[in-house]
């Protein structure tokens, strides 16, 4: 039901993003999606990548604070108002979204998102039957 | 004024003499009352008959704030505690605060070598004094208090903190002598315009200052910003609170209370007294203290003696303004801190690593630390809010063990330096 996400400690230092992305860069890893959550002093980098695995191995190698997180990973109808129609579907049943990002794949939107409680969300998803992404979905793409 | 010119201006001679005498009482009560001294005398082979002048305190070793930490809370006093009637404590080398015992004398001698210290500034009993030291069981506050009562001054005992009452009760009641840390002096200055205060409002004329190393430049700021005459105290919790010491008019050294707190300064590495002149570590006997009499305590000051008769009279000894330490203590807005103290606050909370770099500053006139601390992978999650709770979690665990309010910022894994054998764990950009 989820797909694997990096996430990766960063200081606000100018360079620290650009070695990240060099080191999968260099190894041929692909990024999928990235986002950054940024306080004043430092950000969280959340990548999903072509190769989870090899890509944290690689980081943790490099003495970056990296973990590998599940989120949950759907699919968005490319009309206007479907974001909102997925998201009310976990406000109604009284879930909280931690944090969330979206991107394009071919006509397709894929929204990536952690909840504060993930067995509800899970519930949630069947409920509505909202379609989700998995980790092979995204290879065959 | 002098407030005691039987004991502050005897003769070289007359002050040997008394010191000596004051030493042998001290030694042997010592000695039958302190299991710990008894013991280090006993295995050099000493008795009390041994240590008749001051020439012969050489023969001990020196006591350290660890001995206190070792003795914590009350191993060394030597006295009943149904003799002490007061505590107080400052921050030790790890979790430990360092507690001293006062008996009724030994609060009265206190009382008298503030007394000296104020009159020595200046102040008599028709000032009135506004005591911004913090109260409680850091010294500086109720020293000062019991001084300023004792020459008869009207004491406004209202402690640290609160700049904007400070002010108003300052200018309200007519100060006319503010003791406090230099750098809240100066912050106090500073802060006057913003609350809508002039010197005009203010009847000071002389500062007490303490509590932290500061320089003559600060002085003279102070001085300017505030227009009074600034003086320097000297003083530890160990040998006795403020009071230890105090510039004169002449403000050409601090003249030591020396017939209570005999002083000796030593090479730093050697441990060997330093003849007159020389800068070293200053170390202190007090020789007529009840509940914890120290004998030959390394305060780890840097400063030299100069026994040349003081222009205003006095013939004690006279110690220079402290230049410096010789171990990595820090004073923080009048606060001990010692890096280890740090540590020992993040190994307890598991979840950081003891790399850190601390980062000291001043900013308008008032220390401000921050702390990098390392975030690991173990520790590390996704989440914005985990990692704000984690920098918290860390601020409170080190303002609740060291009374500090430190600024916890994360930086990645491995980014503080590190270098064989001791690492830099301080950065001081205060000028002093």
């Amino acid at each position: 039901m989820t797909i694997r996400q990096l996430s990766i400690f960063l200081e606000n230092k100018s360079g620290r993003l650009t070695e990240v992305l060099e080191t999968l860069g260099n190894e041929k890893i692909n990024i999928t999606a990235l986002s950054i959550a940024d306080t004043s002093e430092y950000g969280i980098l959340r990548l999903i990548v072509s190769d989870p695995t090899k890509a944290h191995q690689l980081l943790k190698k490099k003495s970056f604070s990296v973990n590998l997180n599940e989120v949950i990973s759907l699919w968005v109808s490319p009309e206007a108002g479907s974001y909102a129609k997925v998201l009310k579907c976990f406000s109604e049943d009284g879930l909280s979204i931690e944090y969330m990002y979206a991107f394009c794949l071919g006509d397709k939107s894929v929204l990536v998102l952690r909840t504060d409680n993930r067995p509800k969300a899970f519930e949630t998803i069947k409920k509505y039957d909202l379609k989700v992404i998995r980790e092979a979905d995204l290879k065959h793409l | 004024m002098i407030w005691n010119e039987t004991f502050e201006c005897m003769s070289r001679e007359e002050m040997r003499r008394c010191q000596n005498a004051r030493l042998s009482d001290m030694i042997e009560r010592v000695y039958h009352t302190v299991p710990f001294y008894r013991q280090k005398m006993q295995k050099l082979n000493l008795s009390p008959e041994d240590i008749r002048t001051t020439q012969d305190l050489v023969k001990l070793p020196f006591t350290s704030k660890n001995d206190l930490r070792d003795n914590y809370p009350f191993g060394l006093f030597a006295t009943p505690m149904s003799e002490i009637v007061r505590v107080h404590a400052s921050s030790g080398t790890t979790g430990k605060p360092t507690t001293v015992g006062y008996t009724r004398h030994d609060l009265q001698i206190w009382s008298e070598v503030v007394a000296r210290c104020f009159a020595m500034c200046g102040i008599n009993r028709h000032d009135i004094v506004h005591i911004a030291y913090g109260y409680g069981l850091f010294t500086g506050g109720l020293g000062a208090h019991y001084g300023a009562e004792k020459m008869g001054c009207t004491v406004i005992p209202i402690s640290g903190g609160n700049t904007r009452r400070q002010l108003q009760i300052m200018s309200d009641f007519g100060a006319t002598v503010l003791a406090c840390t230099p750098s809240y002096a100066l912050h106090l200055a500073d802060a006057m315009s913003e609350h809508g205060y002039s010197l005009k409002d203010l009847k000071l004329r002389i500062g007490v200052f303490g509590a932290e190393p500061w320089t003559d430049n600060m002085r003279h700021e102070i001085e300017a910003k505030l227009g009074i005459q600034a003086h320097d105290i000297y003083g530890l919790s160990e040998i006795m609170g403020p009071g230890v010491a105090n510039d004169c008019d002449f403000k050409n050294g601090l003249h030591i209370h020396e017939d209570h707190f005999f002083p000796e300064i030593v090479h730093p590495k050697t441990g060997e007294p330093l003849p007159e002149g020389s800068e070293g570590e200053l170390v202190f006997t007090t020789i007529t203290k009840e509940g914890i009499p120290l004998i030959r305590y390394n305060t780890r000051d840097l400063s030299t003696l100069n026994y040349e008769p003081c222009p205003c009279g006095r013939t004690l000894v006279r110690m220079k303004k402290i230049t410096g330490r010789s171990d990595d203590m820090l004073i923080i807005r009048g606060v001990n801190l010692f890096p280890s103290q740090i540590e020992h606050v993040l190994l307890e909370l598991k979840e950081t690593s003891p790399h850190y770099l601390l980062i000291v500053d001043r900013e308008n006139n008032l220390d401000t630390l921050e702390l990098k601390v390392e975030v690991d992978r173990s520790y590390f999650t996704d989440r914005i809010s985990e990692l704000q709770a984690l920098s918290k979690r860390i601020q409170h665990a080190l303002n609740s063990n060291l009374g500090l309010n430190i600024k916890v910022t994360l930086v990645e894994p491995k980014t503080l330096e590190r270098s064989e054998g001791k690492a830099k764990r301080v950065i001081d950009r205060r000028k002093m």
